[in-house]
C-alpha cells in the first residue's frame, strides 16, 4: 500500500483547561483532497495550526511519507512543502501584496532585496491564477477583506505545495472567486498533491473533496467518502445528533446534495 | 529555476481546462500598468504623507526663527546645530528600528550616559587606549540591548517595563563610575573629542563628497529603472529621476556651502548621514529590513510566514542599544568631558520625540531612519532658535511638547485612516 503523504497519529493538543484535540487520527494521500468538517470549536483550526507548525501538538506523531517528522515551528511545515491559507489570513497589513507574498522567503542578490523579480514574479503568479489585484504596491491594509483573501491564497502557490491546507478560504469569495478556487484546488490535486479542505458549504466539498473527516469535540468522529455518503451523515456526525434542527429546514439550493 | 518551470506547465494545464471561467489575461495586466502618478494619488488619499508635515514644519521652524533673528540661518549657527543634533540623532536612528518593530526602548538615554562614563573612566582614570576604550563603550551598549531583547523576547517581560528597568539601573551604573564628582574630563584633542570637533574646511572634499552621493544616488535610480523596463513593469519617468536628483543635489551643495563658509564639513554630521545612510538601506532593501516592517505589521502572521521572531527582535535592542552607546559618545564629546547631562532624561526624550515628530510611527511598521533626522533637527533648531532670542527653557520644553502632540495625532490620525480602509 502506498504510504499517505501526511499522516496524523493520536494528536492531541490542550489550551490550558480546554482538551481542544484528543488523539486525532488523518491521513492525507497524494493527489487527494480531504475535507475537514465539524462544528464550531470542534478543533478544526487547531488541527490546521498543528499541521502548519504555528501551534504544535502537546502529543502524537506526524508523518511524511510513512516517516516521523517534528514540526514545531513553521518553517518545519514550509521546509516539507506544507502551505498554508490561515481562517485569519496572517498577513502584515503595513506591507504591499509583494512583500507579503515573499515575507520570510525574500529573494535578494548580494544580500539587497530583488524588488524587481519579486514583483515580477508576483505579476506572473497573479496572471497565471487569473487573479486582479488592482495594484501590487499598495498595503495590505488598503485592500478589501476578499482581495485579502485572494493574496493569501496566492501566496500559499508561490512555491507549488506538495500539500496546501485551507481554513475556511471561500469565505468573503465571490462566486466566481469560489470557483476559481475549486479549479485551484482540482489542478492541484491532479499535479499530485495532498489538499486539506476546511469548509462549512457542503456544496464546496461535494464539488471537490475526495473523503470527508468530520471532527467533533476535538474528537475523530467518522471518515467519509464524498461519492457514497449522504448530506444528512455528515452533518449529523459533526452535530453529534440525527434528529437535528438543521436537517429540518429544506436545504439553501447551493447546498442541494444532488 | 525549477518552480519557475513548474508553473508555466501549470498555466498551460490551467488554460485548457479552465479557460472558460477564466478572465481575460490583457484585461487583467492592463489594469496593473499604473503610472506613478497615480501611485502617488493613491498615497496621497490614503493619508500616507511621509515626510511632507515633517520637512513643512522644518521650513515653518527657519522661517520664523529667521525672520525673529537674522543671526538663525547664518553659516554659525547652522553649523553649530549640524553638530549638536548628532548625539540625539545617533540615538534617535536606533530609536526607529525599535518603533518599526511596535516596540519602545526607553533605556536609550542612560545607555548613552554609561557609554560616555565608560569610556571616560576607562581612558582617563585606568590610562586604556582611546580605541580600546571606546570599542568598549559601545560594546557595552550592544551587550545592554541584547540583554533587554532576551529579557523581553524569551521571558516575555513587556519592552516598556524591560527597558525602565534599564534606564534606572544603567543610570545608576553611570552615577557610580562617574563617582562624587559626577564629571570626567578627557583629552580636548583626543580621539572622541575630534568627533565633534573635526571640520572639513576644504572646499574639495565637501563639493567631492556632495557630488559623489549625488551621482551615487542618479546611478542606482537609473539602474533600477533600467531593470524595471528590461522586466516589462511600471517604472518611475526619467524625467521625474532628474527631478529627484536636482532636488538632492541643490539640498546638498547648499549644505556644503553653507557650512563652508564656517569650519566646514562637520565630521560628525557626515557620521551621522553615513548612518542613516545605512540604516536606510538595511532597513527598506534587505530581508532583514523587510522582516523588521514585518513584526510591525504583526508579530504573529511573521512568525506564520517563517520569521524568526525572537531573533529578529534582539537583534533590533542590540542595533537600538549600540547606536544610544556611539550618540553617547558624540555627546560627551560635545563637551569632552562625561557628565550626568544625557541620563537625566531629556536625550531619551528628545530621541523618542525626534523619530516620532520626523514620521515614524509609535504603533509599529511605518516609519525611517531619515525621520530621526528630521525629527532631531526640527526639535534642536527650536532649541537653538530658543537660545539666540534669549526664551527660557521652559518656553522650549512647551513648544517641542507641542510639536510633538502634533506629531503624534498626526500619526493617530493616518493609522485610524488605515484601519477604516481595511475594513471598507
Amino acid at each position: 500500500m502506498v504510504q499517505p503523504l501526511l499522516a496524523l497519529r493520536g494528536v492531541s493538543k490542550r489550551f490550558a483547561a480546554v482538551q481542544a484535540l484528543v488523539d486525532v487520527e488523518l491521513e492525507i494521500r497524494a493527489g487527494e483532497v480531504v475535507a475537514l468538517v465539524g462544528d464550531n470549536a470542534a478543533g478544526k483550526s487547531t488541527l490546521v495550526k498543528v499541521i502548519s507548525g504555528a501551534g504544535p501538538a502537546d502529543k502524537g506523531v506526524i508523518e511524511w511519507e510513512g516517516g516521523a517528522v517534528q514540526i514545531k515551528r513553521p518553517q518545519d511545515a514550509q521546509a516539507l512543502g506544507i502551505a498554508t491559507v490561515y481562517q485569519d489570513l496572517a498577513m502584515c497589513g503595513n506591507l504591499d501584496v509583494v512583500a507579503n507574498l515573499f515575507l520570510g522567503r525574500e529573494i535578494h542578490r548580494f544580500g539587497i532585496l530583488d524588488e524587481v523579480e519579486m514583483e515580477r514574479r508576483t505579476r506572473e503568479l497573479l496572471q497565471i491564477l487569473s487573479i486582479r489585484i488592482p495594484d501590487v504596491r499598495a498595503p495590505l491594509a488598503t485592500l478589501s477583506g476578499g482581495q485579502r483573501r485572494v493574496v493569501a491564497i496566492t501566496r500559499s502557490f508561490l512555491d507549488p505545495p506538495r500539500l496546501l491546507l485551507l481554513d475556511e478560504p471561500t469565505a468573503s469569495l465571490g462566486f466566481e472567486q469560489t470557483n476559481q478556487l475549486l479549479d485551484l484546488i482540482e489542478e492541484l490535486r491532479d499535479r499530485g498533491a495532498g489538499v486539506l479542505l476546511i469548509s462549512h458549504n457542503m456544496g464546496d466539498i461535494k464539488a471537490v473533496a475526495d473523503r470527508v473527516a468530520v471532527l467533533r469535540l476535538g474528537r475523530n468522529n467518522g471518515l467519509f467518502n464524498v461519492s457514497t455518503t449522504s448530506q444528512e451523515q455528515i452533518i449529523s456526525a459533526s452535530t453529534g445528533a440525527t434528529d437535528n434542527a438543521a436537517l429540518d429546514r429544506p436545504p439553501r439550493p447551493e447546498e442541494a446534495w444532488p | 529555476m525549477a518552480v519557475r518551470g513548474g508553473w508555466r506547465e501549470w498555466r498551460r494545464g490551467i488554460q485548457v481546462r479552465g479557460a472558460g471561467r477564466r478572465r481575460d489575461g490583457r484585461r487583467w495586466y492592463a489594469g496593473h500598468i499604473r503610472t506613478y502618478a497615480g501611485a502617488a494619488r493613491r498615497r496621497l488619499r490614503e493619508g500616507e504623507l511621509g515626510p511632507a508635515p515633517a520637512l513643512l514644519a522644518l521650513a515653518v521652524t527657519w522661517i520664523v526663527f529667521q525672520s525673529l533673528n537674522e543671526n538663525f540661518l547664518s553659516p554659525r549657527n547652522l553649523s553649530v546645530l549640524g553638530v549638536d543634533i548628532v548625539g540625539t540623532g545617533m540615538v534617535a536612528v536606533g530609536v526607529v528600528f525599535v518603533l518599526l518593530i511596535g516596540e519602545i526602548d526607553l533605556s536609550v538615554g542612560s545607555l548613552a550616559g554609561l557609554s560616555g562614563a565608560l569610556f571616560a573612566a576607562l581612558n582617563v582614570t585606568h590610562g586604556m587606549s582611546e580605541w580600546l576604550a571606546v570599542i568598549i563603550a559601545v560594546g557595552c551598549g550592544a551587550v545592554a540591548g541584547a540583554f533587554h531583547g532576551f529579557v523581553f523576547t524569551k521571558i516575555g517581560v513587556p519592552a516598556f517595563v524591560v527597558t525602565l528597568a534599564g534606564l534606572l539601573a544603567w543610570n545608576g551604573l553611570m552615577l557610580y563610575l562617574l563617582g562624587p564628582e559626577s564629571t570626567i574630563h578627557f583629552s580636548e584633542d583626543g580621539l572622541v573629542a575630534e568627533l565633534t570637533g573635526r571640520h572639513f574646511g576644504s572646499a574639495a572634499v565637501g563639493y567631492g563628497l556632495a557630488a559623489l552621493g549625488t551621482v551615487a544616488y542618479l546611478l542606482v535610480a537609473h539602474y533600477d529603472r533600467g531593470r524595471r523596463v528590461a522586466a516589462g513593469m511600471p517604472y518611475r519617468p526619467v524625467g521625474e529621476i532628474w527631478a529627484r536628483t536636482a532636488l538632492l543635489a541643490v539640498v546638498v551643495f547648499v549644505a556644503v556651502y553653507v557650512l563652508g563658509r564656517f569650519e566646514g564639513l562637520p565630521l560628525a554630521l557626515l557620521i551621522l548621514l553615513g548612518v542613516i545612510v545605512v540604516s536606510d538601506v538595511l532597513l527598506r532593501r534587505t530581508p532583514y529590513g523587510r522582516q523588521v516592517h514585518a513584526l510591525g505589521g504583526g508579530v504573529e502572521a511573521a512568525r506564520r510566514a517563517g520569521v524568526d521572531v525572537a531573533r529578529m527582535r534582539i537583534s533590533v535592542f542590540v542595533v537600538s542599544g549600540t547606536l544610544a552607546a556611539v550618540g553617547g559618545l558624540f555627546v560627551a564629546s560635545r563637551l569632552a568631558s562625561a557628565t550626568q547631562v544625557p541620563g537625566s532624561g531629556m536625550l531619551l526624550i528628545n530621541a523618542i520625540a525626534a523619530a516620532v515628530i520626523g514620521g515614524t510611527s509609535l504603533f509599529g511598521g511605518r516609519g525611517s531612519t531619515w525621520s530621526a533626522l528630521l525629527g532631531v533637527l526640527i526639535i534642536q533648531s527650536i532649541a537653538s532658535g530658543m537660545a539666540l532670542l534669549g526664551v527660557q527653557s521652559a518656553v522650549q520644553f512647551m513648544i517641542t511638547g507641542g510639536v510633538l502632540l502634533i506629531a503624534v495625532v498626526f500619526d493617530s490620525l493616518a493609522r485610524r485612516a488605515a484601519e477604516s480602509r481595511g475594513r471598507a
